[in-house]
């Protein structure tokens, strides 16, 4: 029988190299680390520092020059793209910074579009977009399409399309980044909520530090490396008060 | 492939009823390239048709021209002589004189005539045609005439009816009285209407010059040649070359290529339809491309949570196709709601296998036109189309 892996994500010296005029560029630069089911991690930096390339490579959307990246045990590493297009539906759920929806389904439909995906959808997986939709305070715009909502519903309807196909992973690339203040306090408290106890392992990209308040580890990274790690709730507070001063 | 066709179809219906006045307009612009379409086609049908009704409807296999005529059968002049020695040859089942002339038809109901064809035939023999009612022909003399369809309608002519008929000969206007006895189906000759008369009463009544008014000699135009079998044309002409001198001889096909300018007035409206659906091409394909365009991080985003390529590219062609369906349909009944306000003297004729094939070939210039929009949303990399890429 095969053991069932400690962590759902798990990385070993992920590189990713750009030739360039004036050389190599170090995009990820010998990142490791490891996300437990039920863990939410927030990945911070400034711009350049690697994380979107980082989160593109962990989402299956971009291959990396060397390392490996496991997924519930499995080595994207080596898959061929058909397999990474049925990981990234099967395994992974997204959250993006805009564009998240599909413009022409309806808050109920864009939830349910996974569902479909994976051959998924039936009256239970109807009811189930339903009452995910109504936890993150939509039940009152089901039918609506993207059009016809505020940006902060619009992200609620992506949390709630990310986790409606019980993925092992959960990504967010800044998904608070065109919302106010505090809207974006809100998405991610519901995001953070619903990963803990769905026990999802969440990776949240974000340059807003005060983001990182839900999260249970923030990783910096800085020209592609992973700089530093803070674990617990007091060194995250003490990252965002440093921060704040 | 079930699932990948169910995905597609829904994300191409739902973009659709959930943009219809978008895509209803490019139904429209189809629509209308299908109503040229459309209307070229039964031009060209009702052009062609006026000018080779009567010959593809004739029951023979082949017809003898005069030697060096060129197949123009105004060009060829046959006498007795040769109409007796083609029954002569073996294989040949009848033969019936042709002889072709204009006249114009003095109506009561309009002070303008009737240009027709005025056609010689020989009564119970291969060229005259067959009557859907009142009788044929009687004798090779008699004043008697059989109408088409044609001339019966735009002539308000009925079976019983005395018609008049001007032409001119030598220097003169004659005018003869004949008894129509029986009308036939649309036998258009020449792009007129036509009528049918006993083929010594034609020689009498034809148009003549000066020189032909006292001439006694019946010369008829054509031969038309009834096969025992109709398989047997090349050995059966074999023979004609043979046996009879100074002819030459063509399948009706062949005939019908020959008429004056008949060449050259169908390439010009199939050259216009080829032009009028390249012209759809391009408008469909330039939509698509556009909306794909306008897509880019829709698909980008459609590809990233899982979407195969497979279900992009099939809701792109079902979309062209439902789209392209509902502008041939729209622009198939604009078609025949226009094609009843038209007066019979307006040359369009829709027939049946020329439309399915205009029709047929709109709905591929749909998915021919999205073909670049297609590979276009297939070639997307959601990496870039969602600005991830560094």
């Amino acid at each position: 029988m095969t053991k069932k892996p400690i962590f759902a994500l798990e990385t070993e010296a992920v590189v990713k190299l750009y030739p360039s005029e004036t050389g190599t560029i170090h995009a990820v630069d010998d990142v490791s680390l490891q996300v437990k089911p039920g863990e939410f991690v927030a990945l911070v930096g400034p711009s350049g520092s690697g994380k979107t390339t980082m989160l593109s490579i962990l989402a299956a959307l971009l291959q990396p020059t060397s390392g490996r990246i496991l997924l519930d045990g499995q080595d994207l590493a080596g898959m061929n793209d058909i397999e990474r297009v049925r990981l990234r539906r099967e395994k992974i759920g997204f959250t993006f910074q805009a564009n998240n929806l599909i413009p022409y389904l309806s808050a109920v439909e864009n939830v349910e579009l996974m569902l479909r995906l994976n051959n998924r959808l039936d009256k239970a997986g109807k009811m189930r977009a339903r009452e995910l939709l109504a936890r993150l305070g939509l039940a009152e715009r089901l039918n609506n399409l993207p059009g016809q909502m505020s940006g902060g519903q619009q992200q609620r309807v992506a949390i709630a399309r990310a986790l409606i196909h019980n993925p092992s992973l959960v990504l967010a690339d800044e998904p608070t980044a065109s919302l106010d203040t505090e809207r974006a306090f809100q998405v991610v408290e519901t995001f953070a909520g619903l990963i803990h106890e769905q026990k999802r392992a969440g990776i949240m990209v974000t340059h807003d530090l005060r983001m990182c308040e839900f999260v249970d580890r923030v990783l910096q990274m800085q020209d592609g490396k992973l700089v530093r790690v803070y674990t617990g709730r007091k060194e995250v507070k003490g990252l965002i008060n440093d921060k704040r001063n | 492939m079930k699932q990948i066709l169910s995905l597609s179809t829904y994300l191409a219906v739902k973009e659709i009823l959930r943009n219809r006045v978008r895509f209803l307009l490019v139904s429209l612009v189809i629509a209308l390239i299908t109503l040229l379409v459309l209307f070229i086609a039964a031009l060209g049908e009702g052009l062609g048709n006026g000018n080779r009704e009567y010959i593809s409807k004739l029951d023979a296999q082949v017809i003898v021209y005069q030697s060096k005529s060129d197949f123009v059968i105004q060009s060829s002049r046959l006498g007795r002589d040769r109409l007796a020695s083609i029954r002569r040859v073996e294989g040949v089942r009848d033969a019936g004189m042709l002889g072709t002339a204009n006249a114009a038809l003095i109506l009561e109901s309009d002070p303008a005539p009737l240009k027709v064809a005025l056609l010689g035939v020989e009564p119970g023999h291969t060229g005259e045609p067959q009557i859907v009612s009142g009788r044929q022909l009687g004798t090779d003399l008699a004043d008697e005439v059989i109408i088409d369809r044609n001339t019966a309608l735009r002539g308000q002519l009925k079976l019983g009816n005395s018609l008049t008929l001007r032409v001119t000969q030598g220097t003169r206007d004659e005018f003869f009285d004949l008894k129509i006895v029986g009308i036939t189906d649309g036998q258009q000759y020449s792009l007129q209407p036509s009528i049918f008369v006993p083929f010594f009463t034609w020689d009498r009544i034809r148009p003549k010059s000066e020189a032909e008014v006292d001439g006694s000699t019946s010369v008829a135009n054509v031969i038309l040649v009834k096969l025992d079998d109709p398989s047997a044309v090349e050995d059966v002409s074999r023979r004609l070359i043979a046996q009879v001198k100074n002819i030459e001889f063509a399948t009706l096909d062949t005939a019908i290529n020959a008429l004056p300018g008949y060449s050259a007035q169908q390439s010009t409206l199939n050259t216009q339809g080829g032009f009028t659906l390249f012209i759809g091409v391009l408008v469909i394909g330039g939509f698509f491309q556009i909306q794909i365009l306008q897509k880019v991080a829709q698909i980008g985003v459609l590809k990233a949570i899982g979407t195969a390529n497979p279900i992009v590219a099939w809701a792109s062609i079902i979309q062209i196709v439902i789209v392209t369906a509902v502008g041939v349909a729209i622009g198939g009944l604009l078609s025949f709601l226009f094609s009843l306000t038209f007066p019979p003297t307006v040359p369009i004729v829709f027939n049946g296998t020329t439309s399915a094939i205009a029709i047929v070939a709109l709905m591929l210039i749909g998915p021919l036109g999205g073909l670049i929009s297609i590979r276009y949303a297939v070639k997307i990399e959601p990496l870039k189309a969602l600005g991830l890429s560094s």
